[in-house]
């Protein structure tokens, strides 16, 4: 391994990839322990607005601990936070509604309805009945489960509760999605179509997406990457600038160069 | 599969409106509404639990304990009237405990943060939740007077009335409790651990079987003990309005405890505070 590749963050691209562009991300120096175990440590990046961000780091990098910061669930021990402009800490109702989420674990109500799901969430932003109702019908039918819209959500399969999941994440029509390694326990079927909707979002609606994963065969050559490795950014930038940086072949090689030695240094798929 | 972005519903507006933090209040209680419609079970087993006390209990005591003429009653009663207002104290006091097993339940599985992600300020969705909690638990203790009524336990119509404002107090005290509670407990399987040494302390430990004098005259300790039991001025603050009176003294104690509890349940799962953070970490793999 190049040493100075492992002992240096590699940044690919400037730090502001966006100059005059607006942000949809932007994370300062954000630093958080759990005891004295040091789970993010000075970690900065930004994250530009219709854009496809890649937030790429192994098992323990520190991916949902900064999910955990973005959502507010709790609050960084240092650094700050910027959703489209507005201070997580000082603004978080401001930055929390142009923030729609999928978490990594399934957070549907398994004993309510899909549509019960859909009009409690749309509750949860203060979204009128009526317009809570034309609302949840249209993502729901989009996503081809119109017809499941009065199941439990427990007879859904995996991938349909992702699909529900991610309707309902875009149901107060956020600014920014963040997605915490959402295909993680799918079939490729199912996997390769959450994929491919969201870059969809992404290109025809402008949406501006935070794609947490370890699995290398989500990242394309023209997303926007940022390698998290043991709570430190270790690269961020155009994923073809960060493996021309890396001299590697590809991101897969890059991504191992950059976190190698790591326990458990798997990478990807 | 495709779908249209709805960027037309972030605008620019700041804040929120009384109508939405009204829609986003109501949400939440219909959400918990519906899902103790769905779980049968437990208002079957919120309703067994304080008529066996009822229908047992009660009925062996009968005979070994007299009970007499203290305030509120004007006159001598039976055994199973005077236990009725703690059973309706123990009731509430159960449903903020499963509402405490239930939020650490939504922690562990990840729905909890659906929640906690609305941008409405953080104390207003946990004071909703509470109230939520409060009107389920009303709802079980009316059910259960319904049938107490067939076991001649029949307190002035107008205590019906006169003791809903207290239920609703006590109500938030043991909802504030159990939130509380849940910002403490580590992992679901330490729940037990709050049966044994705050459900069945605070029942036993109280004036909710046995009048406070009768305890004085077994033990002082123990009196003193009962005495500085919440459980005690909300089994009494229910009991007094269930006839139509006021206890100031466990009114205070009531007020008080669920402002205590309530402001300890807020910062425990306050961003800021990151009491969760602490204890739980964020979950996931990465």
């Amino acid at each position: 391994m190049n040493s100075a590749l492992h002992d240096l963050r590699l940044y690919a691209e400037p730090r502001t990839p966006w100059p005059g562009a607006e942000l949809a991300l932007e994370v300062e120096h954000l630093s958080h322990s759990y005891g004295a175990r040091k789970a993010l440590n000075d970690v900065s990046f930004r994250a530009g607005a219709a854009t496809f961000t890649v937030l790429l780091g192994l098992n323990g990098a520190g991916k949902s601990t900064l999910f955990a910061l973005i959502t507010r669930l709790f609050n960084a021990q240092a650094g700050g936070i910027h959703i489209f402009g507005h201070e997580l800490r000082r603004q978080p109702g401001e930055a929390l509604r142009r923030l729609g989420v999928v978490f990594q674990a399934r957070t549907l109500d398994l004993d309510l309805s899909v549509w019960q799901n859909l009009l409690y969430h749309a509750a949860l932003h203060g979204m009128s009945g009526r317009e809570a109702r034309e609302r949840a019908g249209r993502v729901l039918a989009q996503v081809s489960l119109g017809s499941r819209a009065q199941e439990k959500a427990r007879n859904l399969s995996g991938g349909q509760m992702r699909r529900v999941e991610i309707a309902r994440a875009l149901l107060h029509g956020p600014k920014l999605l963040l997605l915490d390694e959402p295909t993680v326990g799918l079939d490729i079927e199912a996997r390769a179509d959450i994929v491919r909707h969201v870059r969809r979002l992404v290109a025809s609606e402008g949406l501006s997406v935070l794609w947490a994963t370890h699995l290398i065969d989500e990242v394309a050559d023209s997303d926007h990457a940022v390698v998290l490795h043991n709570g430190v950014v270790r690269a961020q930038g155009r994923v073809s600038a960060i493996v021309a940086a890396a001299g590697a072949q590809d991101i897969g090689g890059a991504f191992h160069l950059l976190t190698q030695g790591a326990a458990g240094g798997e990478v990807g798929e | 599969m495709s779908m249209a972005h709805p960027s037309a519903v972030v605008n620019s507006r700041q804040g929120f409106s009384l109508a939405q933090y009204l829609t986003c209040g109501r949400g939440i209680v219909w959400r918990e509404a519906l899902r103790f419609l769905h779980q049968r079970e437990r208002f079957v087993s919120a309703l067994v639990r304080p008529l066996v006390w009822l229908f047992i209990f009660a009925a062996g005591f009968r005979q070994s304990l007299g009970i007499a003429i203290i305030p509120p009653y004007e006159t001598y009663i039976p055994y199973e009237v005077y236990i009725v207002p703690g059973l309706l104290a123990m009731i509430q006091l159960f449903n903020g405990m499963q509402s405490s097993l239930s939020m650490v339940y939504d922690r562990e599985t990840g729905s909890m943060r659906t929640l906690l992600v609305s941008p409405f300020p953080r104390w207003f969705l946990l004071s909703s939740k509470l109230v939520a909690g409060t009107l389920v638990s009303i709802l079980q203790v009316y059910a259960f007077l319904a049938i107490a009524w067939f076991w001649e336990v029949e307190p002035p119509l107008t205590g019906y009335f006169t003791v809903l404002p207290a239920l609703v107090l006590s109500g938030l005290m043991f909802g504030a409790l159990g939130m509380l509670l849940s910002s403490l407990i580590k992992q679901l399987e330490n729940f037990a651990g709050i049966m044994n040494f705050v459900i069945f302390p605070m029942f036993f430990a109280s004036s909710a079987l046995y009048p406070l004098w009768q305890v004085q005259q077994a033990s002082l300790p123990l009196f003193r003990i009962c005495w500085l039991n919440p459980f005690t001025h909300a089994a009494e603050l229910i009991r007094f309005a269930l006839y139509g009176k006021l206890d100031p003294l466990s009114l205070a104690v009531v007020l008080g405890c669920t402002a205590v509890f309530m402001a300890g349940a807020i910062g425990a799962y306050d961003p800021a505070r990151g009491l969760i953070a602490l204890r739980r970490g964020p979950g996931g793999n990465g």
